[in-house]
C-alpha cells in the first residue's frame, strides 16, 4: 500500500513540482496518473520508490516512511519502469540485463536462473536470451526493460509513459499484459497522457494539474467530464467526444468503452438484427 | 566545485557583458602575459586591483569571490611549496624576502585564475561561439563548441535519469570499496555513452537535412561589431601593456620587504 | 508531373539481411496532404529518408529503383541541394535543435546556404510567425516545451521555403493536446501556403481527417493507398493493425448491426456525432 500525505516537493532550483498531494493506493489497485507535461506526475511517482524524498509531508510504502529507508530496499517491492529503455540497457546479453537487479538484490544463483527464465518467457523474449539488447528494435528493448523489472517480482509496478512511441499492436499487447498483471494481484500505477489507452483500460484515474490532484475517481467518470479534462489540458477520448455531442438524447454521457457505446447506440437506434 | 562556479556564465546586463568577447579576450590574455612578466609583489598587486572595477561593474562579485575561494587550495599549495623549498635551501633560515617571494608567485597564480574567471563570467556561450565563428576559426570548431554547450544541461539531466533508473533496479552507488564503486558506474556510463552516440547521429541527420555543407561561404544571422566600449577597453589594454613593459624594463620596483624596512 | 514519384524503390541498410522497403510505387501531387502509416518497422521512416537524399548519401546501403522529388534525383543530388526543396522534421524535438537561441536555430539552414543577413532575418521572422513561436525567438531550445521545440524544427525547415514538408512521427514524444496543435500548424501550412505535406503518423484519430490521401505500409511494402475513408474502411487495414480512429470503428460496428447512417465513413468524432444525431432524430 502506498500512502502520500500532504506531500510537497521542490527541486533544488526552487521550482515546486508537487504542491500538497494526498493519495492512497491500495494493494491490487490499477491507477492511471494523468495530466499535462509538467503537471508533476513523474515527480510524484518518483516518491514511491524513494528516488525523491518530500520537501514536506510523508510518503509511506507498506507502512514504512520513505525517508527512513533506502531506494534499494524500497525497490524490492516497488518496480519502476522508466519511459526510455535505453536509459537502463547496458549489458552484453538480454539474459544479463534481466539478471542485473537480481544480482543487486542478492538473489541466490538458482533462484536467479528461474526468475530470468520466467521473465523471458512472460515477455516472449526467449529467442533473444543471448542477444545484445542494443541490437533489438525499439519495441523489443522496451520489453527487455520491462522484463528486467518484473524479474524480481515486485508487488507494485510503476510504468512511466509506457505507450510513447508504441504502435497500435504494441499498445494492445501492453494493455493485455497489464490485465494479466492485475490478475496476479499486483498493484499497477501508470503515468500517462494517452487518454485512448486509459479509456480502453478503465482504471482509477488521478488527474493532476500544476502539482495538485484535481480529480480522483473512476476512469469512466473522470474521462467523460469535459470541464475537468479541459482544466487539466487533456483531450477527451474519442468515444466520449461522440457522446458529449449527443447532448439532447437520453443516452448517458459517461461512456468511454467502444463496445458499451455500440450496445447503447444499437438500442437507441433500434437496429434490425440480421 | 566552487572553482567551476567561477567559470559559469551569469546572465546579467552590464557594460562588461556587452563588450566584444574578442576584445575581452585580448585584455585577459594581456593580463596573463603581464603577470608572467613581473616577479615583484607590488606590480602584481596593482595588476590584481586593476581587475576589481571590472568585477564590480559586471555585478559578478559573489561568483568571482567563489572562484577565488576555489583556487585557494592550490594557492596555498603553491605558497607552501615555494616557501618550504626556499627555506630548506637556505638551511632552514626564514627571511621576509622568502615569504614575499612565495606570496608573489601565489598572487601571480591567483591573478591568472581570476582574470579568466572574469572573462567566462561575463561572456555568454553564444557570444563566445559567435566570436569563434567570426575569427578565423573553422566553422566546424565553433559549431562543435556551441553545440556542446547547448547539450550540457541535456546530458546532465539524462545522467540523472539514468542514475535514477539504475537505482530503481537496486544499484547502490555509494556502497562498497573504491573499486566496487567505480564498477558500479558502468551501468550509468554505458547508457549515457550509447545515448550520446545516438543523439549525435540524430543531430547529424538534422544538420544534413538543413543544408549543412552547402557552401564554404557561410553567412551569419548575428554579427559582432566593435563599439565605443570595445575601443576604450582596447586602448586601455594597449596602455596597460606599454606601461607594464616600461616599468619592467626601466623601473626597479621595490620589494615590500624593503618598503617595510625588514 | 507529380512532385514526388517512386518506381519500384527498394532499399537495404548496410549489413541488413533483407530490404527495409520493397518495390515502393507512389506518387504525390503538388499541394497534397499525404498520410503514411503502418506498424513499427514497416519502412515508413526509411521511406522518409529517401525523399531528401539521406538515403543513400548518409546511410549508404543499396538503393534500387527510381525516385524523383521536385524534378530532382535525390540519388544524384547532394543532400544540401535537396534541402532547398524537401524539409524533413524528425521525431525527437530535442535532437534537431543545436543553437543557443531559437531564432539562430531557425536561421541555421539559411546560414548554411549562404543567404545574406537581411534575407535571413526576413525569412525567419516569417517562418516563426507562421508557426506561432515568434515570441520565443530569444529563448534557448532547452527552455521551451517539446511541442514548442517541434514548432521550432518546423520553422527552421520552413525558412528554407521547400516545396515539400516531410514529417516523421513528429508528435511521438508529445501529449495529445500539443500534438493537435502541431497538426493544426501543418494543416494550415498545407492549406494557406500550398505546401505539399507527407506526414508519417500512428495517431490516425488526430490526422486522418486532414489528409487527402493515405498510404498504408506493412513489412516494407505499400499495402493500401487511397483516400483515408477508402483505406480505413478496408478489412485489411484492421488486420494489419493500425490505430483506426474509434469513431470509424464504431461506425463499422454499427453498420454490421444493420444501422444505416447518412454519410461516408467518419474519420472524426464530430462526423460520427452528426450522423448519429440525424439517425436518432429519425427514430
Amino acid at each position: 500500500m502506498i500512502e502520500a500525505e500532504n506531500v510537497h516537493f521542490s527541486y533544488p532550483n526552487g521550482i515546486e513540482a508537487v504542491k500538497g498531494v494526498s493519495l492512497t493506493v491500495q494493494d491490487g489497485e490499477f491507477v492511471a496518473i494523468m495530466g499535462q507535461n509538467g503537471a508533476g506526475k513523474t515527480t510524484l511517482v518518483k516518491h514511491f520508490n524513494g528516488l525523491l524524498k518530500p520537501t514536506s509531508g510523508v510518503v509511506r510504502v507498506d507502512g514504512v516512511e520513505t525517508t527512513k529507508t533506502t531506494v534499494a530496499s524500497l525497490a524490492r517491492n516497488v518496480g519502476f519502469v522508466f519511459q526510455n529503455p535505453d536509459h537502463q540497457l547496458f549489458s552484453e546479453t538480454v539474459e544479463e540485463e534481466i539478471a542485473f537487479a537480481l544480482k543487486n538484490f542478492g538473489f541466490e544463483r538458482d533462484v536467479m536462473q528461474k526468475r530470468v527464465d520466467w521473465a523471458l518467457k512472460l515477455l516472449g523474449l526467449e529467442k533473444y536470451r543471448k542477444t545484445s539488447p542494443f541490437l533489438l528494435s525499439g519495441g523489443e528493448r522496451k520489453r527487455v526493460a520491462l522484463a528486467s523489472v518484473l524479474a524480481w517480482d515486485p508487488k507494485i509496478l510503476i510504468l512511466d509513459e509506457p505507450t510513447i512511441g508504441q504502435d497500435h499492436e504494441q499498445k494492445e499487447k501492453l494493455r493485455q499484459f497489464i490485465i494479466q498483471m492485475q490478475t496476479q494481484k499486483r498493484t499497477i500505477i501508470i503515468v500517462t497522457h494517452d487518454v485512448e489507452f486509459v479509456a480502453e483500460c478503465n482504471p482509477r484515474v488521478v488527474l493532476m494539474k500544476e502539482g495538485k490532484i484535481i480529480a480522483d475517481g473512476e476512469g469512466k467518470n473522470i474521462l467523460t467530464s469535459a470541464e475537468t479534462l479541459t482544466d487539466a489540458s487533456i483531450v477527451l477520448p474519442q468515444v466520449a467526444q461522440v457522446f458529449q455531442q449527443l447532448s439532447n438524447s437520453t443516452l448517458p454521457k459517461n461512456i468511454i468503452d467502444i463496445y458499451e457505446a455500440k450496445v447503447l447506440l444499437c438500442k437507441a437506434l433500434e437496429c434490425k438484427r440480421r | 566545485m566552487s572553482v567551476f562556479d567561477g567559470l559559469k556564465f551569469r546572465k546579467v546586463h552590464s557594460p562588461v557583458h556587452d563588450l566584444d568577447p574578442r576584445v575581452k579576450f585580448i585584455f585577459v590574455l594581456s593580463v596573463f602575459v603581464i603577470a608572467i612578466l613581473f616577479d615583484r609583489l607590488l606590480p602584481l598587486i596593482a595588476l590584481f586591483l586593476v581587475q576589481v572595477p571590472f568585477v564590480v561593474v559586471a555585478r559578478v562579485r559573489k561568483e568571482w569571490a567563489r572562484s577565488l575561494r576555489g583556487a585557494s587550495f592550490l594557492a596555498a599549495l603553491i605558497f607552501l611549496s615555494n616557501f618550504l623549498f626556499a627555506w630548506w635551501g637556505a638551511n632552514f633560515k626564514a627571511t621576509p624576502l622568502m615569504v614575499e617571494s612565495a606570496v608573489t608567485l601565489t598572487l601571480r597564480f591567483v591573478v591568472l585564475v581570476q582574470s579568466f574567471s572574469v572573462f567566462f563570467l561575463t561572456t555568454s556561450p553564444d557570444h563566445l561561439g559567435l566570436a569563434l565563428e567570426q575569427t578565423r576559426v573553422p566553422y566546424e570548431f565553433a559549431f562543435a563548441f556551441t553545440t556542446a554547450v547547448r547539450f550540457v544541461p541535456v546530458l546532465a539531466e539524462e545522467a540523472q535519469t539514468i542514475m535514477d533508473a539504475q537505482k530503481a533496479r537496486g544499484l547502490e552507488l555509494e556502497k562498497g570499496s573504491v573499486l566496487k564503486r567505480i564498477r558500479n558506474y558502468v551501468p550509468v556510463l554505458i547508457p549515457l555513452i550509447v545515448s550520446a552516440i545516438r543523439r549525435s547521429l540524430e543531430l547529424a541527420e538534422a544538420m544534413e537535412s538543413r543544408a549543412w555543407g552547402a557552401t564554404k561561404k557561410r553567412t551569419n544571422l548575428y554579427v559582432l561589431e566593435l563599439r565605443k566600449g570595445d575601443a576604450v577597453l582596447l586602448a586601455f589594454t594597449i596602455g596597460l601593456i606599454v606601461v607594464s613593459v616600461y616599468v619592467r624594463l626601466y623601473v626597479q620596483a621595490p620589494t615590500v620587504t624593503q618598503l617595510l624596512g625588514l | 508531373m507529380p512532385l514526388v514519384e517512386t518506381k519500384n524503390l527498394t532499399y537495404t541498410y548496410v549489413g541488413a539481411v533483407s530490404p527495409s522497403i520493397k518495390n515502393i510505387n507512389i506518387e504525390v501531387e503538388k499541394g497534397e496532404f499525404v498520410l503514411v502509416t503502418g506498424p513499427s518497422g514497416c519502412g515508413k521512416t526509411t521511406l522518409c529518408r529517401c525523399f531528401n537524399g539521406l538515403i543513400p548519401h548518409f546511410y549508404q546501403g543499396t538503393l534500387n529503383g527510381e525516385i524523383t522529388v521536385a524534378g530532382l534525383k535525390p540519388t544524384e543530388q547532394p543532400t544540401y541541394d535537396m534541402a532547398k526543396h524537401v524539409g524533413l522534421v524528425f521525431q525527437n524535438p530535442e535532437n534537431q535543435l543545436f543553437a543557443l537561441s531559437i531564432e539562430k536555430d531557425v536561421a541555421f539552414g539559411l546560414e548554411n546556404l549562404g543567404y545574406p543577413r537581411a534575407e535571413i532575418r526576413r525569412r525567419i521572422d516569417w517562418a516563426m510567425k507562421l508557426t506561432g513561436i515568434y515570441e520565443l525567438r530569444e529563448k534557448s531550445p532547452h527552455e521551451v516545451s517539446g511541442g514548442q521545440q517541434q514548432r521550432v524544427a518546423i520553422a527552421s525547415v520552413l525558412a528554407m521555403q521547400p516545396e515539400i514538408l516531410v514529417l516523421d512521427e513528429p508528435t511521438s514524444f508529445l501529449d495529445p493536446l500539443s500534438a493537435e496543435r502541431i497538426f493544426e500548424v501543418i494543416r494550415s501550412l498545407n492549406k494557406t501556403l500550398g505546401l505539399t505535406v507527407i506526414l508519417v503518423e500512428h495517431r490516425l484519430d488526430l490526422t486522418a481527417k486532414y489528409a487527402d490521401r493515405m498510404i498504408l505500409m506493412d513489412e516494407g511494402e505499400v499495402k493500401l493507398q487511397g483516400s483515408p475513408r477508402e483505406v480505413l474502411s478496408r478489412e485489411e487495414a484492421r488486420l494489419i493493425g493500425v490505430g483506426i480512429p474509434k469513431a470509424t470503428l464504431l461506425y463499422q460496428m454499427l453498420s454490421k448491426e444493420g444501422v444505416k447512417l447518412d454519410g461516408p465513413i467518419p474519420l472524426s468524432s464530430d462526423e460520427l456525432a452528426t450522423q448519429l444525431k440525424e439517425a436518432l432524430e429519425r427514430v
